[in-house]
């Protein structure tokens, strides 16, 4: 077998045993697809009346939450299987699949395929229910694409941030020190209202946060009038080159320490 | 040397279950820190991210911090569901309950002894939120009264929400299926007025869900002491809600313990 | 039995769920002051019997009394008598020693000054002054052990089970245990019922054994009076040249009944004992075998296990079937 023969084998085994193990156990699929639907539902149903205040240009609020919904799964879910990871090192198995990847980083992204086919799953489900309840879709399919292409890209560079902490750290009950960074930053972009709406300490955050970029390009891709969407790719393709050396360096320190 | 015991009772039980339930929450500093941080920061999120909504017609009052202000109160009973219901499930997962069951303990000392950990947290809880609100610039229109009745009311909401933990804990003997009711409980909370009044909600079938569910009154409760007043019906109603949600799980969780003890 | 710290045990019986026992039919009984060890394989029903003496578990069928309560209609009485250490330490790891002391000796309705009193001289009796004060997460398996111990003795019960109490410890701290176990029988008259897989164990402690397989009690007595059932020593031999073994099997097997061993040696049940020795080590130099290693084995526990099951004791067990525990079950 050549050696990148190997490699893939590698990636493909241990995407297959994570997503055998939902398909074992779908109540693991619960909280990835229950979260957004949920989101979903509560803002776009819940607070469908702040569609209406003056300065709310947007053309759809259901449409306005879905994209936030969409990404803010793509981060979850590149989280999501971080938790997979550290499971795996409390229990040892992370010793057993390093024994046995020539190349290592083979596991890493083994897990980070499987991130990425959950994640479409719920995106797919998402959007059906979405357009089931009334979403207006303003974007053509080139315009859909490129927003199925940022949540890509967002799910590759959460997942790798993911992987980065939980081979540093080594267990699950470092969850949290996951997804408490990422949670701030998604709750920290426009999530409500859009930016111009925005007071007080929230929008001068939203500024910075880059985030913002990212959730505003899929907004105007949902809508059909693409805006800043490069600089989005690029700051989110940016994210995902930088956290990759993140999870690799995570890599070596696990194997350091054995 | 035969030691002498007495006949031991829920009153001289009881304690020593509290007292462990109390020591146990101190030592975690993850018991506590979460549910104190998490809820402010959602807070501070909310209450900048929708200030925008007071412009809604007909909003009840002008800051939407003091609107969400109830808010953190709520989430804070979800923490409490977590805390006692991991707490008992890890105790029958690591074979602490078989230790507790071959001793005189009754169930409802064990099950008063779980509740006064969560009571500790929410009452930690209510002085935090409350003293983030008003340093935020909230201000309580039932004053300092209502501010006691605030925190009477949302010690009984952390008291029948950590009495639903107890019940999932002892049912399962499961720490993870008592985290899983985690998010089913966040949507619980959501899926109500926690983020607009039910009569600015513009969707008919998520007022509706608001309406039926008993967290929206709960929140109302809470709130009307914030932004109102004194409204002795969503008083009424909120005291209400909780003390039948407390009397329900406790008798739930007073059942599945009599199954789980399965001593003779 | 009128005496008040004995066990009787008359058909006891559990059953799973789904059909198979768990225990079939035991009938045992331990004198005051005694030290019975339970004696078998993993899975068993050693476990299982265990708790349904100290009524953790209700019996399917069958009955028993624990210092002369009935375990199913006088479960308090039971409980109030006996002293558990399950096979689990069961510890609140954020607890210290101390205040486990305190905890269970509270529950048990001891007074503030006899939880101090007592909890410092059972932590200090079993080596864990100096650590009483740290919290148990911090502790050792051995010191767990010790703890679990100290704390079942809490309440001065007439009666101790201990469930595999020195799995997984070291040689010192098992020794060490022994010693705490074998003079809680001998100074305080505790009737001690011992559950353990380690044939060492039984024959260092146990007044008499009972020996389970498969939920029956196949055999029981004094260590002495079942291995001089068996009788008969056993002959184990190396060969030095490995090519060698089959024809020392077939030398041994003219001094008795071959014995199955997994390790390059050849085993044998001697016919007629020790004398036959002289005569063994004659044949084998005429047959020009020359062994690396001969060893006489008395009679073991093991033998006897094999006598009556036809396996060996060590590697004959399964995992004990655990009943999942869903809250659903109700009492007998």
């Amino acid at each position: 077998m050549t050696r990148r023969a190997r490699y893939l084998a590698v990636v493909r085994t241990v995407a297959w045993r994570n997503l055998h193990s939902v398909i074992r156990a779908p109540a693991l699929l619960l909280p990835m697809l229950a979260f957004p639907l949920f989101f979903y539902m509560a803002f776009a149903g819940g607070l469908s009346a702040v569609g209406s205040l003056p300065g709310f240009d947007y053309y759809n609020y259901d449409a306005f939450q879905f994209v936030f919904v969409l990404l803010q799964s793509a981060a979850f879910g590149g989280v999501f299987i971080g938790f997979s990871i550290g499971a795996d090192f409390d229990s040892g198995f992370t010793r057993r699949l390093l024994l046995a990847a020539h190349d290592r980083s083979a596991v890493i992204v083994g897990f980070g395929v499987a991130a990425l086919i959950r994640a479409a799953f719920v995106w797919a489900v998402v959007f059906g229910i979405a357009l089931a309840t009334g979403m207006e879709v303003g974007g053509d399919g080139i315009e859909l694409a490129g927003l199925i292409g940022l949540a890509v890209i967002v799910n590759v560079a959460a997942f790798l941030f993911a992987a980065g902490m939980m081979t540093r750290l080594r267990t699950l009950q470092a969850a949290p020190a996951m997804q408490l960074p990422l949670f701030m930053i998604l709750m920290t972009a426009p999530i409500y209202v859009p930016r111009n709406l925005l007071e007080g300490w929230i929008s001068s955050v939203a500024q910075v946060n880059p985030f913002t970029a990212i959730v505003e390009a899929g907004r105007s891709l949902m809508a059909g009038d693409p805006f800043h969407v490069l600089l989005a790719f690029a700051a989110a393709a940016g994210f995902a080159a930088l956290l990759s050396i993140f999870a690799i360096r995570g890599l070596r320190k696990a194997e350091a320490a054995g | 040397m035969t030691a002498q015991a007495a006949t031991p009772t829920l009153r001289s039980q009881a304690p020593y279950l509290a007292w462990r339930s109390v020591i146990r929450t101190i030592r975690q500093p993850i018991v506590i820190v979460p549910p104190l941080v998490f809820p402010l920061f959602l807070l501070a999120i909310n209450a900048s991210g929708l200030s925008a909504a007071t412009n809604i017609p007909n909003f009840p009052t002008d800051s939407y911090l003091a609107f969400a202000l109830a808010f953190p109160f709520m989430q804070g009973s979800i923490f409490a569901t977590n805390t006692a219901g991991t707490n008992v499930a890890q105790d029958i997962g690591s074979g602490f309950f078989n230790r507790l069951a071959l001793t005189p303990m009754s169930g409802r000392s064990l099950l008063v002894g779980q509740l006064t950990g969560v009571l500790l947290i929410g009452t930690l809880q209510a002085v935090a939120f409350l003293a983030a609100g008003l340093a935020a610039g909230a201000s309580i229109q039932s004053g300092v009264l209502g501010a006691l009745v605030l925190f009477v009311l949302s010690l009984c909401i952390a008291a029948a929400f950590g009495a639903i933990g107890l019940f999932a804990g002892l049912r399962t003997g499961s720490a993870e299926a008592v985290q899983g009711l985690f998010p089913l409980m966040f949507i619980l909370l959501f899926l109500s007025s926690a983020t607009l009044p039910r009569d600015l909600i513009a969707s008919d079938w998520y007022r509706t869900v608001a309406t039926i569910n008993p967290v929206s009154y709960l929140i109302e409760g809470l709130r009307s002491l914030i932004i109102t007043g004194w409204d002795f019906e969503a008083l009424a109603l909120g005291f209400g809600v909780a003390i039948a949600i407390f009397v329900v799980a406790i008798w739930g969780s007073t059942v599945a313990l009599r199954n789980r003890m399965v001593r003779t | 039995m009128e005496a008040s710290n004995g066990i009787e045990v008359n058909g006891l019986v559990r059953e799973f769920k789904n059909g198979p026992r768990a225990v079939d039919g035991i009938d045992l009984r331990v004198e005051p002051g005694e030290i019975y060890g339970f004696l078998g394989p993993n899975g068993a029903g050693k476990s299982t019997t265990v708790h349904m003496l100290t009524t953790l578990l209700p019996p399917t069928a069958g009955s028993a009394t624990v210092a002369g309560y009935d375990i199913v209609s006088d479960g308090a009485a039971v409980r109030d008598a006996i002293g558990v250490a399950l096979q689990d330490a069961a510890l609140d790891l954020l607890l210290t020693g101390r205040e486990h002391m305190k905890l269970q000796g509270g529950l048990h309705g001891l007074s503030s000054e006899e939880i101090a009193t007592r909890g410092s001289s059972l932590l200090e009796r079993v080596g864990l002054s100096e650590a009483a004060d740290r919290r148990v997460g911090g502790y050792s398996g051995g010191m767990k052990r010790r703890l679990d111990l100290a704390l079942a003795l809490i309440h001065s019960p007439r009666i101790l089970f201990l469930d595999e109490p020195t799995t997984g410890l070291d040689v010192q701290s098992r020794a060490a245990l022994w010693d705490e176990v074998s003079g809680l029988a001998r100074r305080d008259g505790v009737t001690v019922f011992l559950t353990t897989q380690y044939l060492e164990e039984a024959d260092a402690l146990a007044d008499r054994v009972g020996i389970i397989d498969r939920g029956k009690l196949v055999a029981e007595g004094t260590p002495g009076a079942l291995k001089a059932q068996i009788g008969r020593p056993t002959l184990e031999a190396v060969p030095l040249d490995s090519g060698q073994k089959e024809r020392l099997e077939a030398v041994l097997a003219g001094f008795g009944d071959p014995l199955p061993v997994s390790n390059g040696s050849a085993a044998v049940r001697l016919t007629d004992g020790t004398e036959e020795l002289a005569d063994v080590v004659r044949r084998l130099d005429s047959e020009g075998i020359k062994v690396a290693d001969l060893q006489l084995h008395a009679p073991s526990l093991d033998d006897v296990f094999l006598a009556k099951t036809g396996r060996s004791l060590e590697g004959a067990g399964d995992t004990e079937p655990v009943e999942q525990d869903t809250g659903e079950h109700a009492t007998a």
